[in-house]
């Protein structure tokens, strides 16, 4: 028992980046332990995929030919029939929406402990994962008790395994219980598009909860027509309302790329982070010195935004 | 029908800070309801209002400070509240999802809820697990991080949207009974009224120990053994000085790229 199973994903036809870190957060723990690692490749057309994720430190590839998209109860049962016929120490998935989506359930049914969030994993006596507490203000590391765990990863953390493998693929029968399945994907649904597309532009304006009131956003709208600039946003901005969703940078958001990317009272939390890592010149403007946003940003003050924009604003006027 | 809403309190760091062991010292923390249960006692209280006989019951995990963010949600709506806590409880340096799942399975059990609410994630420690861990326990069916529901309580069944990355939501029906993970924006939450606040103190609030639930905790599966401030990797350059010479530093910084000239 020092295998480890690594459960990869992929949504509507598209094998997803997270599945490829998987494989190297996957043969990290392998070499640890000294076991072989597997993946697990469930619903959709598991050949292609099996095929794409043929990569280097990859022993053997599973896949469950059932299904055409990802329904958690569908995964739970394949995941636990996978446990039973691999018997892996470890399992790992991946922290995204989908994963957070049976991680917890395949947990409970396994009996095995649950670390989310991972962004390292370390095998000495036993696992001792590195996660985030406190909004992403500290780091901890949690050590796990007994034998096996199941841990979920940051997507972004481990670079995607490379390399052509030699791996063995295992058409995997699993008889789902029908019965078990209770609940059933109708469809998808994609966020309307507006009449301005934020990851076009090459200035962005990013507003955050620091802004306190609606009636502040004119504040960040007047530094972005003076400085020629787009505004753009986090979550909680969209989430009250106070502008269209299509201006929300982030995870569930846009992804963005401008050469200039200005984030004011924005904490910087990890799903507002997916969406704009990217920006050639990333600028912060926080009051707290802690935020995580510093961590990524080239630029900073800190201050009061409601000091420093309306100085700003002034300067390009 | 009866909804039952789990519900907790969350920690903020100040924005200085330092840490005492395994936690950050209790001087610079803060206590709020989470934001993300925030929005599930709001849609608990909507259906609530939409449906006649509809009891609303939070559950909590927390220690006896909690009972002021509990009683924010008795202030927006719900009818009453469990909190579990022991010394065993308060000793951890970590509660796992399941240890949490056992617990509010046990309230569940003696509740007997058609529908439980959870949010998606704590702020703090954001593990974002113990909603599905919850079904789980159960038996329950689930669907994680939802953004929109609507329920046909006569059919049994809740068709939600679930917000997955990118801008995409999938459509899902899910069975009932089930535990819904509730994702922030899919609701205007309430600010209490004077008159919710004041209804608020003499709502029932029951206060149980995981043995009193029949619960027996056994040994935590994680423990918490070191917490530091990341190492930062950043490069960040910060101007100095007043509002007005870092914004100019800033602005002179930017015009030289060519941004707003
Ligand atoms: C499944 C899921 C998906 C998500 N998707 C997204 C997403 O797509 N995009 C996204 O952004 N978030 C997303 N989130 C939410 C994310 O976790 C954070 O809650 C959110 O990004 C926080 O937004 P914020 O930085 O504006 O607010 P906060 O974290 O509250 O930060 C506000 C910041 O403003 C600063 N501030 C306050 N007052 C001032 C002042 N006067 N002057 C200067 N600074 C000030 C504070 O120091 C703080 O750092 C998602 C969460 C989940 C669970």
């Amino acid at each position: 028992m020092s295998d480890v199973l690594a459960v990869t994903e992929h949504r509507r036809g598209e094998l997803r980046d997270v599945s490829h870190e998987l494989i190297t957060a996957g043969r990290q723990l392998a070499d640890a332990t000294g076991g072989d690692l597997h993946l697990a490749v469930i619903s959709g057309n598991v050949e292609e995929y099996a095929e794409k994720l043929d990569r280097r430190g990859v022993t053997e590839i599973h896949t469950v030919d059932y299904g055409e998209e990802f329904n958690h109860d569908v995964y739970v049962q394949a995941i636990e029939a996978l446990y039973d016929a691999i018997g892996p120490q470890y399992v790992i998935a991946p922290n995204t929406v989908n994963g957070l989506d049976y991680a917890p359930a395949v947990a409970q049914r396994l009996d095995l402990p649950l670390v989310t969030d991972a962004v390292d994993m370390t095998v000495d006596d036993g696992l001792s994962v590195t996660r985030e507490f406190y909004a992403g203000k500290t780091e901890g590391d949690v050590d796990v008790a007994g034998e096996g765990a199941l841990v979920t990863i940051r997507p972004g953390e481990w670079p995607g395994a490379e390399g052509v493998g030699d791996a063995v693929v295992d058409a995997f029968d699993v008889e789902v219980d029908e019965g078990a399945v209770r609940s059933t994907v109708t469809g998808y649904q994609e966020v309307g598009a507006g009449d301005v597309d934020i990851s076009e532009a090459e200035v962005l304006v990013s507003v955050g909860r620091g802004i306190e009131e609606e009636e502040n956003i004119a504040l960040i709208e007047e530094l972005a027509d003076a400085m020629g600039a787009t505004v753009s946003s986090s979550r909680p901005i969209v989430d009250n309302g106070w502008l269209p969703q299509d201006r929300q940078v982030g995870q569930s958001g846009k992804k963005v790329t401008p050469d200039v990317y200005i984030a004011i009272g924005i904490s910087g939390a990890v799903q507002h982070v997916a969406g704009m890592k990217g920006s050639d010149t990333i600028i912060a403007i926080n009051n707290d010195p802690s935020a995580p946003i510093f961590d990524i940003a080239d630029y900073g003050i800190v201050d009061d935004l409601f000091d420093v924009v309306p100085a700003l604003t002034e300067e390009f006027e | 029908m009866k909804i039952l809403v789990t519900v907790t309190e969350v920690a903020e760091a100040d924005d200085e800070f330092e840490i005492d062991g395994l936690s950050i010292d209790e001087r610079y923390l803060t206590y709020d309801l989470n934001e993300w249960d925030n929005y599930a006692v709001e849609e608990a209280v909507q259906i609530g209002e939409e449906h006649d006989d509809v009891e609303v019951v939070t559950a909590t995990v927390g220690p006896e400070r909690a009972e002021e963010t509990i009683r924010q949600a008795l202030a927006k709506g719900a009818d009453r509240a469990v909190r579990v806590w022991d010394d065993q409880l308060a000793d951890a340096t970590m509660i796992d999802a399941a240890t949490k799942a056992r617990l509010l399975a046990a309230v569940a059990e003696e509740e007997d809820p058609d529908l439980v609410l959870a949010g998606v994630q704590s702020n703090d420690v954001a593990f974002g697990a113990t909603g599905v861990a919850l079904a789980a326990e159960l038996g329950f069916e689930w669907a994680a991080v939802v953004n929109q529901l609507d329920l046909d309580a006569d059919a049994g069944v809740a068709s939600v949207h679930r917000e997955l990355e990118g801008g995409v939501e999938e459509l899902t029906d899910v069975e009932l009974p089930a535990v819904l993970t509730i994702q922030t924006g899919i609701n205007e939450p309430r600010y209490a009224s004077l008159r919710g606040i004041r209804q608020a103190q003499s709502k029932p609030l029951d206060v149980h120990a995981p043995a009193d639930l029949g619960v027996d905790l056994g040994e935590s599966t994680l423990s918490l053994t070191s917490l530091e401030e990341p190492e930062t990797e950043s490069n960040v350059t910060l101007f100095e000085g007043s509002a007005e010479e870092t914004a100019s530093e800033l602005a002179e910084f930017l015009k030289e790229r060519g941004v707003g000239v």
